[in-house]
């Protein structure tokens, strides 16, 4: 229950981040998407026990939490509780490939630890990476953003109307739990039953709902488009961010910096 | 269930990401052909029915924990499979953008895993063939169990293929397949049960509904051999385009901290006139007394032969030169600290310079 009601609260935290004025968010969402994308499939596209050369990549996450006002811990917050996942399939890794791949002195690092740790790496950087992208945004531009770039308007306009939705039935949605758990002692409200009969008549207010929407927007005039007014410009300085990021990501894509730079420090301790 | 950006290659993320687009293009162009406009709104808070739905949990039977609904199959029966699509699709973006469950490269993959399935595979060839033309109470419970039960199984398989694709995780194909088909046949008969508890009540409660549901929209049947059919070219060539774009880039493997085999550096040089060779050349006038070109030479016989076996090369390395090796982690690590201490401290010094302001 909860963790039902922070969901509904996590979002419209997003939604405030969103609403900031900093350099971050005056960029072009357009332009936010497709660094963000690219991005992720540099990261992505590492061989599985890259290691070194994916940490320059957290530059950009922190640059971008640094210059657009973001809270650190909030965020790191999110991306652990989304981990469950990617780490109980990477986990096997350490117990599958036990073949020695570092020695660091006496310590010897199976290469199932470095491709698991390049795993986790991974996703923190892609999972920030695309919280930031929302929180410095704010999603009916980034379903703008999806709109301008070719995405078929029946599919973005599902994105705002569920997005608006949301939360007028997640209120519903927690009320119902809330009059559950007052009739209901040590969980016995919980079973299966009553569970599907409550989202049956859920289900059934939303239909009402959807028809008076509907009913509502007719009588606006609604012909089955949602036309936008907002209107998006791609700037000089959009530009910069554009071009300028795309290049630092292929330069760490093709060169290893903190080799580099360890090589340099070593040989210069020499 | 949700598939994760890490877990995955560029490969396989793009490959699925064309098919979910050439899918979502193709269900918007068939809603439109219908031109019904009450579908806008009837979708959208549905989507948001979804996640409502989700925050309903219940007791899952002889075990303590508790689970919710998935909502593809829900949303097929409720709404054809098109709209369905469309409506999966968006969940799971908003899934992917705002609580970080799988991301926006595995985005393709989740849809495909979890949208796809249910509304193309098992809602016209399980459920619409079990429950026929004359729905019973029977008909609609075995319909929806069985179709659930199917399209996690489907999904969860899908799961499985594209993570052996990636090559990211260790897990063996069966040993994996067994794993994630038992735990989704358990989830699919407790989504199959509520599925089929909701249908019946609002079968029992508003009727109409579901014959509305049943007469407007008939079975995808033709027109999914299409679908099925642009699907394999988009996802063949794309993959193919990919991977040819791949090996043409032989994937920055060289200077990788833990395993400079040799092989790939030398494949890299091979591959013609790229700067890659010039810079190689430089990489190693850069610190000659570090024992690379050296290692790399004495590597070659070692190891040529042998695919990507980049872990055994770099095993056998670092036994025949363990000093060598523990050099070079060393002053990865050095490395590595500086980045991250460089990162952190060009954030801070942003954001003093933004408080400021």
């Amino acid at each position: 229950m909860e963790k039902t009601g922070s969901s509904l609260l996590d979002l419209t935290y997003l939604d405030t981040l969103s609403d900031q004025d900093t350099p971050v968010h005056r960029l072009d969402p357009r332009v936010k998407l497709l660094t963000t994308l690219l991005f992720i499939v540099c990261v992505v596209s590492f061989n599985k026990y890259e290691l070194s050369a994916l940490l320059p990549f957290v530059i950009y996450p922190i640059v971008l939490v640094a210059l657009g006002n973001l809270p650190l811990g909030y965020l790191l917050k999110k991306v652990l509780l989304a981990a469950p996942f990617a780490f109980l399939v990477g986990i096997f890794n350490p117990l599958l490939d036990r073949a020695v791949l570092v020695h660091l002195g006496p310590l010897e690092i199976s290469g199932g630890w470095v491709s698991f740790a390049s795993i986790m790496l991974r996703f923190v950087l892609t999972v920030s990476a695309a919280l930031i992208l929302v929180a410095s945004t704010g999603f009916n531009a980034v379903c703008l953003a999806l709109e301008k770039m070719g995405a078929p308007a029946a599919f973005t306009v599902q994105l705002l109307f569920l997005y608006r939705y949301i939360f007028v039935l997640g209120d519903e949605a927690l009320r119902m739990l809330r009059a559950r758990s007052l009739r209901s002692f040590g969980g016995r409200g919980m079973a299966l039953q009553v569970s599907s009969l409550m989202i049956g008549q859920l289900l059934l207010r939303t239909l009402d709902r959807a028809q008076r929407i509907h009913l509502a927007m007719r009588c606006r005039g609604f012909d089955g488009e949602i036309r936008i007014a907002r209107q998006l410009r791609i700037g000089g300085r959009d530009l910069v961010f554009l071009v300028g990021c795309s290049a630092i990501f292929l330069f760490m894509r093709l060169h290893d910096v903190p080799r580099w730079l360890g090589d340099t420090a070593m040989a210069l301790m020499r | 269930m949700h598939m994760a950006d890490a877990l995955i290659s560029p490969l396989v993320g793009g490959a699925m990401w064309a098919a979910t687009a050439g899918l979502t293009v193709y269900s918007a162009r068939k809603l439109k052909e219908k031109a019904d406009d009450s579908m806008v709104p009837l979708m959208g808070v549905l989507g948001a029915f979804i996640f409502a739905a989700q925050m309903i949990n219940f007791t899952i039977p002889g075990t303590g924990s508790s689970g919710h609904l998935g909502g593809g199959m829900i949303l097929s029966i409720l709404l054809g499979p098109y709209a369905a699509f469309l409506t999966m699709a968006s969940v799971l973006t908003v899934q992917a953008l705002f609580f970080a469950d799988g991301g926006l490269l595995a985005l393709g993959c989740n849809i495909f895993n979890l949208a796809f399935f249910p509304c193309f595979i098992a809602y016209p060839f399980i459920y619409r063939k079990v429950v026929g033309e004359r729905p019973t109470r029977r008909r609609l419970v075995v319909g929806a169990v069985a179709s659930s039960i199917l399209a996690l199984q489907m999904g969860a398989f899908g799961v499985v293929l594209e993570t052996l694709f990636s090559g990211i995780s260790e897990l063996p194909f069966t040993t994996f397949l067994l794993l994630m088909l038992s735990i989704h046949l358990a989830i699919g008969v407790v989504e199959g049960l509520v599925t089929a508890a909701v249908v019946t009540f609002v079968c029992k409660a508003r009727p109409e509904i579901l014959e509305m549901a049943a007469v407007a929209r008939p079975p995808a049947t033709p027109a999914l051999k299409n679908v099925l059919a642009g699907l394999l070219v988009v996802t063949v060539v794309t993959g193919g385009a990919l991977s040819w774009f791949a090996s043409a880039n032989p994937d920055g493997l060289e200077w990788s901290m833990f395993h400079t085999s040799g092989k790939e550096a030398l494949e890299v040089a091979d591959q013609g006139p790229y700067a890659l060779a010039a810079r190689l050349q430089e990489k190693t006038a850069f610190l000659p007394d570090y024992g690379f070109r050296k290692g790399e030479e004495k590597e070659v016989p070692a190891t040529s032969g042998e695919g990507d076996a980049a872990a055994e090369a770099g095993k056998g390395k670092a036994e025949e030169w363990p000093d060598v090796s523990a050099g070079k982690s060393l002053s990865g690590l050095v490395g590595a600290a500086m980045t991250l201490l460089l990162a952190g401290l060009i954030g801070l010094g942003l954001r003093r310079s933004q408080r400021k302001r």
